[in-house]
């Protein structure tokens, strides 16, 4: 500040300049982070702003993107990219790489399809409730199971993960192929629908707006209390203090932004034949304007969120999450300081075999059928949503809400060329050049911040 | 300078057993002996410098002591008692901490997330208690380098000499009875390099035992108490430093010559000596 101060020809500029970086340093918020959030921002409102011309619709400028059913939409969309890409950032922090998700997703779909529809469908009775419990549980075992397998390869075997996985990716679709020799298996259980966010019957698969709202509710008081116990923690051993107006920015901000989302997806209705349907075989009576029966909250969201969570929470607060960027930085270092590397490869890996099985869930859930084909090309999106999020591929760096940022970024980009009738090949280039592009200005700006 | 008077710096007891002693040590790579059949011991509160070439096998040797490197033959006591250590988490239960050459830093994490690394203090949740540690590392770096105040900034960030000093806090800070430095002084200025040397001191007189390898005879006569050289993975001999000069110690090292002062181990040059 003294130098602003003396320095007369530079002073606008300076003082400009402090305010953003003082900001940034009072609220100690990853300035990258809200790089992000700006892009987001822009695609949205620009996607809204180009399908006005194109379609027209209820969106906030006129378009069809920034509506709640489109928003709603691409949150269920995202979840099952997002679930994946949790795991895969902490693979990718470890300096390895997992090719294989996609096809161990379709995998485990395609086995939890058939336990449901050929085995535990005819001998418990279709739509018997222990069916999706068991299915799931089974599913996410196997899940872990390949992954754990991969992991002993690479960590015990020294093959390297980029060829283990290849081969698993290849393995895995074969395998997913011969189980059901092409077949589609439908439909699923009717709850284990629910997964999906669809509606089963009568059964929404989200929680509706009273539930949405607590749980809104619920998060904004978490975030008030996750500040005020971390700004105790610091005064309990005299570190620096954020100063009091960053606090309240950070605790309003997070509140804002938890209580827009739920306000979005409790503007989403049921279509007007399922309300109709609900009415009939409850004895409700519609009256005659209508009736708005809110979505809420659906559930593949909630899972996704649940997990982003579960894994910041083990990537931030415990050992294990430590020593996995402590290997990422130094692989040997982190072995002479006594930690089992070993170990944490194979238990990483089983993580994210089991969080493609939980992705499995979700995608066949919502298309309620497992084809071989499921999940094809997903790993590629997964790594793209990581790098895009941030991680970077020489290890050591990255971060879970950052990797879902990261596909949330890639599903928008998908969704809103969806919503501008481009055709799939165009889709397609389009979100690899993006990838590129965003690797480069990650790069760029991290020069900068140097 | 003042006269040398901490040449020879203290008295060593070693009347009781050595805390350490490796017994006949030999390890392979591929068929070459990076070690043949070596032996060292240190007594309590003492120094022993460990000098030789590049590729002498003195670091090799040592890396075996601190769990890196599985021997192939040998064996090892602390105490009198015999020791098994197959990995570095059994040397570290046994109190041998090493600092090495390279640092051994895992570079993308803090100061203190490196100072417990592999130890890290916990909440009675189970969680990382990050906030005591951060606090346990800015009074251990106080005490070791007053000036750092660094402690939220991954150690790349660091200066070579503020890494170094980050990798000496994790060595001493968990009681270690036996220290074991790799080069400890090669990426330092010549004011950290007499910290260091004050540090050595201070450990000394704490009654804890030291291996120090370096390159630097001039290090190894001021902090050692005795010496001993290696050549292509034999020990040529061991000597107080006060029994033997500068040039029969570059003798041992080049020409693995063992001067009447030293007692001569199987790599001395056979027939040459006394």
């Amino acid at each position: 500040m003294s130098m602003a101060a003396t320095d007369n020809t530079q002073t606008p500029a300076m003082a400009q300049e402090g305010a953003v970086t003082r900001f940034l340093r009072a609220t100690e918020i990853d300035s990258r982070m809200l790089g992000m959030i700006g892009a987001l921002l822009v695609i949205w409102i620009g996607f809204d702003a180009a399908s006005a011309f194109v379609r027209g619709g209820e969106g906030l400028l006129g378009g069809s993107f920034l509506t709640p059913r489109n928003l709603w939409i691409l949150l269920v969309q995202t979840s099952s990219i997002a679930v994946m890409t949790t795991g895969m950032v902490l693979i990718i922090v470890m300096r390895h790489i997992d090719l294989s998700v996609g096809s161990i997703l379709g995998f485990t779909a395609v086995c939890i399809g058939t336990m449901q529809v050929y085995w535990l469908g005819p001998l418990v009775g279709v739509g018997h409730p222990a069916i999706w419990i068991i299915t799931l549980a089974l599913g996410l075992a196997l899940g872990a199971a390949i992954g754990a397998f991969h992991g002993s390869l690479i960590a015990y075997f020294g093959i390297p993960s980029f060829i283990v996985t290849l081969g698993g990716l290849i393995v895995w679709r074969g395998a997913a192929w011969s189980v059901i020799r092409g077949e589609t298996v439908a439909p699923m259980d009717k709850n284990f629908k629910l997964i999906g966010g669809g509606i089963s019957g009568i059964t929404p698969g989200s929680i509706g707006a009273i539930a949405s709202w607590i749980l809104g509710l619920v998060i904004c008081a978490a975030i008030v209390a996750m500040i005020y116990n971390g700004r105790k923690q610091r005064k309990r051993f005299n570190f620096a203090l954020r100063p009091m107006w960053a606090e309240y920015v950070l605790a309003v901000a997070g509140c804002i932004v938890v209580l827009g989302v739920t306000w979005v997806v409790n503007a989403y209705y049921w279509p007007k034949g399922v309300v109709d349907r609900w009415a009939q075989q409850t004895g409700v009576t519609v009256p005659p304007e209508g009736m708005n029966i809110a979505f809420g909250y659906s559930i593949p969201v909630l899972i996704a969120l649940g997990i982003g969570i579960a894994m910041t929470f083990l990537a931030n607060r415990t050992r294990f999450g430590r020593y996995i960027y402590a290997i990422g930085g130094n692989p040997e270092a982190a072995e002479l300081a006594g930690i089992n590397t070993r170990k944490i490869t194979v238990l990483v890996f089983a993580l994210m075999g089991m969080l493609a099985a939980v992705s499995a869930s979700i995608s066949s859930a919502r298309l309620d059928s497992a084809t071989n084909a499921l999940g094809q090309f997903d790993e590629l999106y997964v790594i793209a949503a990581a790098v895009i999020g941030g991680t970077s591929l020489a290890g050591g760096l990255g971060t879970i809400y950052g990797a879902m940022l990261g596909a949330l970024v890639m599903q928008s980009l998908q969704s809103g060329m969806t919503l501008l009738n481009f055709e799939s090949a165009t889709k397609d280039m389009v979100v690899g050049c993006v990838l590129v592009f965003a690797v480069w200005i990650d790069q760029v700006y991290r020069r900068r911040v140097k | 300078m003042s006269k040398p008077s901490h040449k020879h710096p203290t008295h060593v007891e070693r009347a009781g057993p050595p805390l350490i002693e490796m017994k006949d040590i030999s390890i392979a790579f591929g068929g070459i002996k990076a070690v043949d059949h070596a032996s060292i011991d240190l007594y309590p509160g003492e120094v022993v410098g460990l000098l030789g070439h590049n590729g002498a096998g003195k670091s090799t040797l040592i890396k075996i002591l601190s769990g890196a490197y599985r021997r192939d033959h040998g064996e090892i006591f602390i105490n009198g008692g015999k020791v098994e250590i197959n990995n570095p988490r059994d040397a570290k239960a046994l109190g041998i901490e090493t600092i090495y050459q390279t640092l051994a830093l895992a570079d993308n994490v803090d100061a203190a997330a490196n100072l417990y690394l592999g130890r890290e203090l916990r909440t009675r949740f189970g969680t990382l208690d990050d906030a005591a540690m951060e606090a346990e590392c800015r009074k251990v770096m106080g005490r070791l380098n007053p000036n750092f105040r660094r402690f939220k900034e991954p150690v790349k960030e660091l200066s070579g000499g503020q890494r170094q000093s980050v990798a000496i806090a994790r060595a001493i800070h968990f009681n270690a009875r036996i220290l074991i430095m790799d080069e400890p002084t090669a990426a330092l200025g010549p004011q950290e390099t007499a910290q260091v040397g004050e540090l050595i001191k201070q450990l000394k007189a704490e009654g804890i035992g030291i291996f120090l390898i370096s390159h630097d005879l001039h290090d190894v006569f001021d902090l050692a108490d005795r010496l001993t050289v290696m050549k292509n993975g034999r020990v040529v001999g061991t000597a107080r430093t006060s029994d033997v000069d500068h040039d029969e110690v570059l003798g041992m090292i080049i020409a693995g010559k063992c001067p009447p002062g030293a007692v001569p181990g199987p790599g001395a040059l056979q027939g040459v000596a006394a």
